[in-house]
């Protein structure tokens, strides 16, 4: 008795050998470590904002300068606005992906949410480097500033 | 089992059945027609639709074969979800409102609660769904394979093939592009089989834009399954296998 053949119904034409890099599964991978990623990040930043010292009534425009003028805040910062926006923005885009029937209203949807993501990052990104804590205020708004702008 | 009821003890009683009709050569959608069914505790909605197709109106259209829960042809969507008409008891449902009985959703409609299950049975071709094997068994013996290794497949195998989970997955809905949840199961049944040797070549297959990535762990499918599969579990099996780059 010899083994039986594998069929040989002629299956569904193949899909078109895909060329590149597989964005899908890369998407899929950077949705997950991120998200680990984002929620250390994100509930660090809550957790220094608004619960130790005085709490949210510390917020104004010196905590703020101080913070952005500290290397290890700006390179956190910059994390959260990197990870966070292409998290949300890859979210949107496999939410058109699964709604969005129309060829040409998907590649628009596509291309707005890419644009918004870039901008956002690019003005948030410039913002935390050049940022500038001390600017020239009058006499009387010396206060407002941080305290290492009056030394 | 202490009372044995007799036969003319068991109480009949009329339920309302609201079925989605659909004919080609004359409808341009479907529409609904309300049925009203005289069943016993003991029927399931198959059994109502007989009486229907028998008694009140021939034209009705539905697949149904063995009737027992095993061939998968009779999947259709009652009360909003997707089952086995021959599996889903009447007196389980809420009989004091209407029962509502549509074709599943995601394939072309045929007629009433017939749909064409052709693009479900592609997607389940393009995976490979047989054993392929580069080793010959030795003479007159059959592959031979370990309890624990077969235990790893062991629920996937258990699909017939009614299209329940696939036609119950919103991402299927949107262009019945993706494979489906019900060609990732048969083809996690061969790539976690250890006398397979095809594993990559399934994996690479489902790699793809349309594959388990697609996958938003709705979890529809496993609740559809009308056989328990653990479906969005094997779907996640697959994506981890796929990252390995093997079972």
């Amino acid at each position: 008795m010899s083994t039986v053949a594998a069929p040989r119904t002629p299956a569904r034409p193949a899909r078109p050998a895909r060329r590149g890099i597989n964005w899908e599964k890369w998407g899929w991978m950077y949705m997950r470590i991120s998200g680990v990623v984002l929620v250390v990040l994100i509930f660090g930043h809550l957790f220094v904002n608004l619960m130790i010292g005085h709490g949210v009534k510390a917020i104004d425009f010196a905590f703020v300068a101080g913070k952005l003028a500290n290397p290890f805040w700006q390179v956190w910062d910059t994390l959260m606005l990197w990870l966070a926006l292409i998290h949300g923005a890859n979210g949107m885009r496999t939410i058109t992906n699964d709604y969005v029937s129309s060829v040409a209203w998907g590649r628009v949807l596509r291309g707005a949410i890419a644009f918004a993501a870039i901008a956002l990052i690019v003005l948030g990104t410039l913002v935390i480097y050049t940022f500038d804590p001390c600017p020239n205020v009058p006499a009387d708004q010396i206060s407002l500033l941080p305290s290492f702008c009056r030394a | 089992m202490a009372k044995t009821a007799t036969p003319s003890a068991v109480q009949a009683f009329t339920i309302q059945l609201i079925v989605s009709r659909f004919n080609p050569e004359t409808d341009e959608e479907s529409r609904w027609e309300s049925f009203d069914v005289e069943v016993f505790s003991t029927d399931r909605v198959l059994d109502a639709l007989h009486k229907i197709k028998w008694e009140q109106d021939g034209s009705l259209t539905f697949r149904r074969s063995c009737a027992h829960g095993v061939c998968g042809s009779d999947a259709m969507r009652i009360n909003g979800r997707n089952r086995l008409a021959c599996k889903t008891l009447i007196k389980d449902l809420d009989i004091t409102k209407p029962i509502y009985v549509e074709a599943i959703k995601g394939l072309p409609l045929e007629k009433d609660l017939i749909v064409d299950m052709e693009p479900f049975f592609a997607a389940y071709r393009e995976v490979k769904p047989f054993l392929i094997a580069n080793s010959k068994p030795e003479k007159g013996k059959e592959r031979l394979q370990s309890i624990e290794n077969r235990e790893i497949f062991d629920d996937t195998t258990k699909c017939i093939l009614c299209a329940a989970c696939t036609t119950s997955c919103p991402v299927f809905w949107t262009d019945g592009q993706y494979f489906g949840p019900a060609a990732i199961v048969n083809a996690h049944r061969f790539i976690f089989d250890s006398r397979d040797d095809s594993a990559k070549e399934r994996l690479e297959i489902l790699n793809d834009k349309e594959g388990v990535w697609r996958c938003r762990t709705t979890f529809n499918c496993s609740e559809a399954c009308p056989r328990g599969i653990q479906v969005t579990q094997a779907i996640s099996e697959v994506k981890a296998a796929v990252l390995r780059g093997r079972p």
